[in-house]
């Protein structure tokens, strides 16, 4: 991994951690944007973490871009050395898979895909040597997922499985992206997975549906009222695969004021994870269940 | 006080100097793409500079009011009328209780800012009253005005008189053939030197999608990369990377064809890689490019995108003393 500092205009400075996408990279990026938010650098307006990069947004008038960009150095030095532990909370998000509304959408834009005889999620098994989709499935909500970034559109968080990289779900985007996408659609593209937050573009591969809201900007929905966004960088997701039933009744509640996401706060420490990956999403699947 | 909308023009939206402090989520800083004239427009009728206005794009709207107010129109040259009569642009006049405001066919640049005395009162989300369409926030129910609104208007401040004008040599527009500066950086060196020069060498010209996420150029040459391996998670094209966060002004380039400036409604991040940035100076002037407009862009260091930064303080400070 080398750093790499490049001035975005003379408001932003951008911050590439890594090329290549890996948990080490989010690491080091949302430890960076963590220690910039803790030093209150002067003149600083925004702080946005991102995969493997994150970008910090200033006003020239108040530090010039010269010393925005020594401080950031500066703020490396102390990162590289913070132990990869972080405090933070996992949320199970409950997923009906192959259902009829992203099924819809993406017969309509099949001539846009690259397989336009597969479903997304039958093309996506496939490429990523599944024997069904039920295996598929398995897998993307076997192990956790690690919140990366949040953005694009308001809320939406892009996610990266908390497994090695021979484990790792690739699949390309779409050829050309599509007019529509579902709210709440469970997308996928390269290695990320995302929660299209609201209806709109898009050009991931359409896996199912949540029927949790993650953004609401009239902040009507009970769990929502505090904040209008859901997600935050470096939150751990668990999706849990739902029939119809559960979702219409997930759907009612919501609408009810009834529905509470199931949320519990965890302490992640990325050395305990390398050392047994599956034994310790075990355990964070423990701490989101037990109890 | 209201004001009712009678016929919304294309896209009129309510926006002021934006929400800061949001982009991490997706929420975008939003508010008027044209700040300068905004800022004008207000002035013009006593508000605080960053007060709610109505920015009108392409065509205006037609606008009765229900009390007495005093109006100025900036930006774009998008000829203000009342009741019928002509009025200046970039200049205060009155609009009384029963009388329409409505707009001749513009005839230079792309958006006007409507500044009322009092301001717009909508409600503030995230500490404005900017309209974010994408996300339904902030404005009239996060959206575009429609016919049959009726618009909040805030209580004027003080008394501030009808007629007055911001000297013409302080109405900043741009050229027939626009000229936009960029800090090259990012991810330049994805592409090779030659088409580098050739991206700042080339006219382009303003494509159709154009709007307050951001405006995309046609008309240059396709870049060429350097050639690597593709970074896992990057995706398989020579211009993806690993999903980013975007600078506003960044300049993108899907597939290395068509460039995309992301504007005050930007995506916040994506895949796609980026050659550069526009100067802060010059998103004003983004904001009152049509369709069609030939655009040269110019390759500038930080020196100068600071100096230019310092010129369009000095010009707001002309125009805060002119109008004092």
């Amino acid at each position: 991994m080398t750093t790499r500092y490049s001035f975005g205009g003379d408001e932003h400075i951008f911050v590439e951690v890594d090329e290549e996408m890996s948990l080490e990279a989010f690491f080091k990026s949302l430890s960076m944007t963590n220690a910039v938010r803790e030093s209150q650098i002067k003149g600083v307006t925004e702080i946005c973490p991102a995969n493997a990069s994150f970008q910090i947004k200033f006003d020239p008038d108040l530090i010039s871009p010269g010393d925005m960009l020594a401080e950031l150095k500066r703020l490396e030095v102390s990162a590289e050395h913070a132990e990869p532990v972080i405090q933070t909370r996992i949320v199970e998000v409950p997923v009906l898979y192959n259902d009829p509304w992203t099924r819809e959408t993406l017969m309509r834009f099949r001539e846009r895909h690259q397989d336009p005889d597969s479903t997304d999620l039958e093309y996506a098994a496939r490429i990523n040597g599944f024997e069904s989709i039920e295996a598929f499935i398995e897998a993307h909500s076997g192990a956790p997922w690690f919140v990366s970034m949040v953005g694009f559109v308001a809320g939406l968080p892009f996610m990266f499985q908390m497994v090695d990289r021979a484990r790792q779900i690739e699949v390309p985007k779409y050829l050309r992206p599509r007019t529509d996408t579902p709210k709440l659609t469970v997308g996928y593209g390269g290695c990320f997975a995302c929660i299209y937050s609201v209806r709109g573009a898009g050009g991931y591969q359409m896996f199912g549906i949540t029927p949790m809201p993650i953004f609401d900007p009239n902040q009507a929905i009970s769990y929502l009222r505090d904040f209008m966004v859901f997600f935050r960088p470096g939150d751990i997701v668990k999706f849990r695969p739902i029939d119809r039933e559960t979702y219409d009744k997930d759907v009612a509640d919501v609408e009810a004021g009834r529905f509470t996401p199931r949320v519990r706060d965890v302490t992640f420490s990325l050395d305990e994870f390398h050392k047994d990956i599956d034994g310790y999403n075990q355990k964070l699947g423990e701490a989101l269940y037990g109890n | 006080m209201a004001i009712k909308v009678i016929s919304p023009g294309l896209a009129t939206s309510v926006q002021d100097l934006g929400r800061p402090g949001y982009y991490h989520l997706g929420i975008p800083i939003s508010g008027g793409m044209d700040r300068f004239s905004l800022r004008a427009a207000n002035m013009l009728v006593g508000n605080d500079e960053g007060a709610a206005v109505l920015e009108a794009v392409f065509m205006g709207p037609e606008l009765e009011f229900t009390s007495d107010a005093l109006v100025a129109v900036t930006g774009a040259d998008l000829p203000p009328k009342v009741d019928g009569e002509a009025r200046a642009g970039w200049s205060s006049f009155a609009v009384k209780a029963g009388q329409v405001l409505s707009f001749d066919y513009l005839k230079g640049g792309a958006r006007a800012y409507i500044a009322v005395s009092g301001g717009i009162d909508t409600p503030v989300a995230l500490g404005s009253r900017s309209t974010y369409t994408l996300g339904a926030l902030g404005g009239l129910e996060g959206r575009n005005l429609q016919a049959g609104d009726a618009l909040p208007v805030g209580a004027a401040a003080g008394s501030t008189a009808e007629g007055r004008s911001v000297p013409e040599g302080l109405r900043r527009m741009p050229g027939s053939k626009a000229e936009l500066r960029v800090l090259t950086g990012l991810y330049w060196h994805r592409i090779t030197d030659a088409s580098g020069r050739n991206f700042f060498a080339e006219t382009w010209e303003v494509a159709l999608e154009a709007d307050r996420i951001g405006y995309r150029f046609k008309g240059g040459s396709p870049l060429e990369f350097v050639e690597r391996k593709q970074p896992f998670g990057a995706g398989s094209d020579p211009s993806n990377i690993v999903d980013a966060c975007y600078p506003y002004g960044s300049i993108q380039v899907p597939g290395g064809t068509e460039p995309i400036i992301l504007h005050r409604d930007a995506v916040s991040g994506g895949g796609y890689f980026m050659l550069g940035t526009v100067i802060s100076a010059d998103m004003d002037l983004i904001g009152q490019l049509q369709p069609h407009t030939q655009t040269q862009f110019v390759s500038v260091d930080m020196d100068n995108a600071l100096a230019a930064r310092r010129d369009r303080h000095a010009m707001l400070d002309q125009i805060r003393e002119a109008l004092a």
